[in-house]
């Protein structure tokens, strides 16, 4: 099954984006899931609401609030454009930020998940050793959270390529531009005869999607493992 | 020297804790779970915020409140060896070993790793996961990774606790050797006596968090608030002597106590050894007569100090027998019997097997108590 120039574009368009996202997010996301497990302050149930937002959010009204922060005339928007001269609707940057706003919450849950299971008594024991805050965190919490950000990232990752209602309303559907593969997809249905290319885009939707879920669930598996027993070949 | 001084409010349970206990050797922090052990020492490590007071180590100041001084606990260089071991998951025995090596912020590596490995027999273990490790290995490694971070104190919080029961006697050789092998002022949380009794030179005893009473250990087991904390069964003078000489093929070994001598079984001592004796009160007999014609192998002759009611149909008769006090528990029936008098003369009897398990070997006392 081959897929024409255009299918190929929208495909890589959408891995483009969705790795893009992710890279900004990940530090973000591992930062914020250890504020929200380890910390106790006020707000941070609103915080932590806040995070979810987009998960339970019309994905439309998540685009359309993107739209009012980061069009060119809102508060953001605004400021990055006189700033740095960024514009971000109708553009590629625009599609990795809505990609990204829209799998936060996946990746925050995952992480926060595995941190949640991370004795904090290690990161204790860590500091009578001699480790700075800095320190612990690089050499205790991270290497531990590492299965939730693995299996977080490809879950985000997978996630993020099949983006739509956040995508076409706060950048549209441009090709080669911000038509990431749904939106192709989409595209093809409302087409005369464009059942070939849909039934085509699709089957390429499903294989990733499967192939991110599987990727992540083993990978979360064999992260668990190996910090769970056995000799180490060192 | 450790010097504390501190107080601190945690909901309804307030500790107030102070004491001074000197090094090197081991001091004993004994109490019931909830006196505010391990609050106590949470604080000295650095990991519970005092409300006021101070803490000292050696003239270095680590927590004043009144000149504002709280060393990070990182930079306290303090060991802690927790209940649970706390051994990273992610990291192999040998890393978890350099961890705190690799940070001992330039306090002079007095302990090898080569050294510590061998001592806690962890070459075996090296390779290994934390995982794949019994409730003793773990708690072997964790010692030598706090011993390996290079502390100027050693703080252990019921090592023991996590361990099966059967096996616990296979670390505490360990941490006798610990502390005669090594000058480090340790710091060992318990609520078992006997753990006290085979490592600690000083003990303090904590109820309510507060310092019920501070001493050597010796001393410290006539005192009246440990009687109420390790209950009537378990209740004893402890004596300490070293082992002058093995009676011929008796298999029995001969301790100097007072005016008299204790015989003990000899099995796993040697002459010269010093060793303390805890004598249970339940398990003494005393005469008002010098006995004859019993099988009993010992017989400390005295003169009766004090006696105190002991429950309710019971007395504890403390008896000097040159120099050293011992306790007799005795029914009420007995002591009406017998005439039991203060000032009055009196032989303890003591049966040599009745010691089995409560000879402790090593030296508890390689630091002085405190002058």
């Amino acid at each position: 099954m081959l897929l024409n120039p255009d299918e190929w574009q929208a495909l890589r368009l959408s891995l483009e984006v969705a790795l893009w996202s992710l890279i900004w997010n990940l530090p973000v996301a591992i930062a914020v899931a250890w504020v929200l497990v380890r910390r106790r302050f006020p707000g941070r149930t609103l915080l932590d609401a806040f995070v979810h937002l987009p998960l339970v959010l019309p994905p439309v009204l998540t685009g359309y609030l993107l739209l009012v922060l980061f069009g060119a005339r809102g508060p953001i928007g605004g400021w990055l454009l006189r700033t740095f001269g960024i514009h971000l609707i109708f553009t590629t940057a625009g599609t990795v930020l809505a990609v990204a706003v829209m799998t936060f919450p996946l990746l925050v849950r995952a992480i926060r998940l595995t941190l949640e299971g991370v004795d904090a008594g290690l990161e204790e024991a860590a500091r009578t050793l001699g480790a700075g805050p800095l320190d612990r965190f690089f050499s205790i919490a991270l290497p531990l959270m590492l299965p939730g950000i693995l299996a977080g990232a490809v879950t985000a990752f997978a996630a993020g390529l099949g983006e739509f209602g956040a995508v076409i309303t706060f950048v549209s559907n441009i090709p080669g531009v911000t038509r990431t593969l749904p939106l192709a997809l989409y595209t093809a249905l409302q087409t005369p005869n464009g059942d070939a290319i849909a039934v085509r885009l699709a089957l390429t939707s499903f294989t990733l999607g499967l192939a991110g879920l599987v990727l992540s669930e083993w990978l979360a598996r064999t992260l668990r493992n190996q910090l769970g027993r056995g000799n180490l070949n060192a | 020297m450790l010097d504390i001084d501190v107080h601190k409010q945690r909901g309804a349970f307030a500790a107030r804790v102070s004491f001074t206990s000197s090094t090197p050797g081991i001091t004993a922090l004994f109490g019931r779970s909830g006196s505010g052990k391990s609050t106590t020492i949470h604080m000295i490590a650095g990991l519970l915020r005092p409300d006021a007071g101070h803490i000292r180590i050696d003239g270095t100041v680590l927590f004043d409140s009144a000149r504002g001084i709280d060393v990070p606990a990182e930079e306290r260089g303090i060991g802690y060896v927790f209940q649970d071991a706390r051994l990273f998951p992610h990291l192999s025995v040998r890393d978890n070993l350099r961890y705190g090596m690799r940070r001992a912020r330039g306090r002079a590596p007095t302990l090898q790793f080569a050294e510590v490995v061998e001592l806690l027999g962890l070459q075996p273990l090296l390779a290994r996961r934390p995982a794949g490790l019994s409730g003793g290995e773990r708690q072997r490694v964790a010692i030598g990774r706090a011993l390996l971070a290079q502390p100027r104190l050693l703080l252990l919080d019921e090592p023991l606790a996590a361990i099966d029961v059967a096996r616990r006697g296979e670390l505490l050789p360990y941490l006798e050797m610990l502390r005669d092998r090594f000058s480090l002022p340790m710091v060992y949380v318990s609520h078992q006596f006997e753990e006290v009794l085979r490592l600690a030179g000083d003990m303090v005893v904590l109820e309510q968090g507060a310092v019920a009473g501070h001493g050597d250990v010796v001393t410290m087991s006539h005192f009246p608030v440990l009687r109420d904390i390790i209950g009537a069964e378990s209740l004893g003078a402890v004596v300490e002597g070293r082992i002058e000489e093995f009676e011929g093929a008796s298999d029995l070994a001969l301790i100097r106590v007072g005016s008299g001598a204790l015989r003990v079984e000899s099995a796993g001592l040697r002459p010269g050894q010093r060793v303390r004796v805890q004598l249970l009160a339940r398990d003494l007999i005393l005469a008002t007569a010098s006995p004859s014609g019993l099988s009993v192998r010992n017989s400390l002759a005295g003169r009766i100090t004090a006696l105190e009611p002991d429950g309710a149909r019971a007395w504890l008769v403390s008896t000097d027998v040159g120099g050293v006090t011992l306790m007799v528990r005795v029914t009420d029936e007995a002591r009406g019997a017998l005439d039991l008098a203060v000032g009055q003369s009196a032989w303890v009897l003591v049966k040599a097997v009745s010691l089995r398990g409560h000879v402790f070997s090593g030296s508890p006392r390689v630091a002085a108590p405190p002058a």
